[in-house]
């Protein structure tokens, strides 16, 4: 997760930030967040730096042209492989 | 494997986003591997559609891991120069899975 860590991620449609750390259970700690719509959800006005529980992320949207899918892939397939041995 | 946790904002003020859609701000004291969270002096704000934010407070409290869903570390000065009393807007939903 780590190379991904400096690109700017969108979480569910919401909160837009940099992100700066992932855990084990796909918390998300992201930096310089911004809300997407600021009038609907003058909620988070004072916030600059947040953290995310994992288990309320349903979707993390990742600029296209800066992640290597294949690459993506081929690892993703490696550790699922590496996990069934 | 790295915990990105909430390192820096124990001590500090934040805002909790629950998952029932509710926002709390407090001092975080604490909290644990599951985010289980203490929170000093804290208070709700009640976001209304027809009237500014509406504050209640709420002391010490202990708030269960898994009703945090956001937790924000507030930036004083900013927070300090908001309009409360000024802002409109829906409550949050709550969280669907």
């Amino acid at each position: 997760m780590c190379p991904l860590c400096g690109w700017d991620v969108l979480v569910s449609y919401l909160i837009c930030g940099t992100l700066h750390s992932v855990d084990q259970y796909l918390n998300i700690k992201l930096t310089d967040i911004s809300v997407t719509d600021p009038e609907k959800y003058p909620h988070m006005l004072s916030v600059k730096n947040c953290f995310i529980r994992g288990s309320v992320v349903r979707y993390v949207q990742l600029p296209a042209d800066e992640v290597d899918t294949q690459l993506l892939q081929d690892a993703a397939r490696k550790e699922a492989l590496q996990q069934k041995q | 494997t790295s915990t990105s946790e909430t390192s820096c904002c124990v001590s500090g003020t934040v805002a909790i986003v629950t998952s029932d859609g509710r926002m709390i701000v407090g001092t975080l004291k604490g909290f644990d591997q599951t985010i289980n969270l203490i929170l000093d002096e804290s208070h709700e704000r009640v976001f209304s559609s027809s009237q500014g934010v509406e504050q209640v407070v709420l002391g010490l409290y202990i708030v269960r891991g898994d009703n945090v869903a956001v937790i924000g570390e507030i930036d004083e000065d900013t927070d300090s120069s908001l309009d409360l009393g000024n802002i409109r807007a829906e409550p949050l939903n709550s969280i669907v899975h």
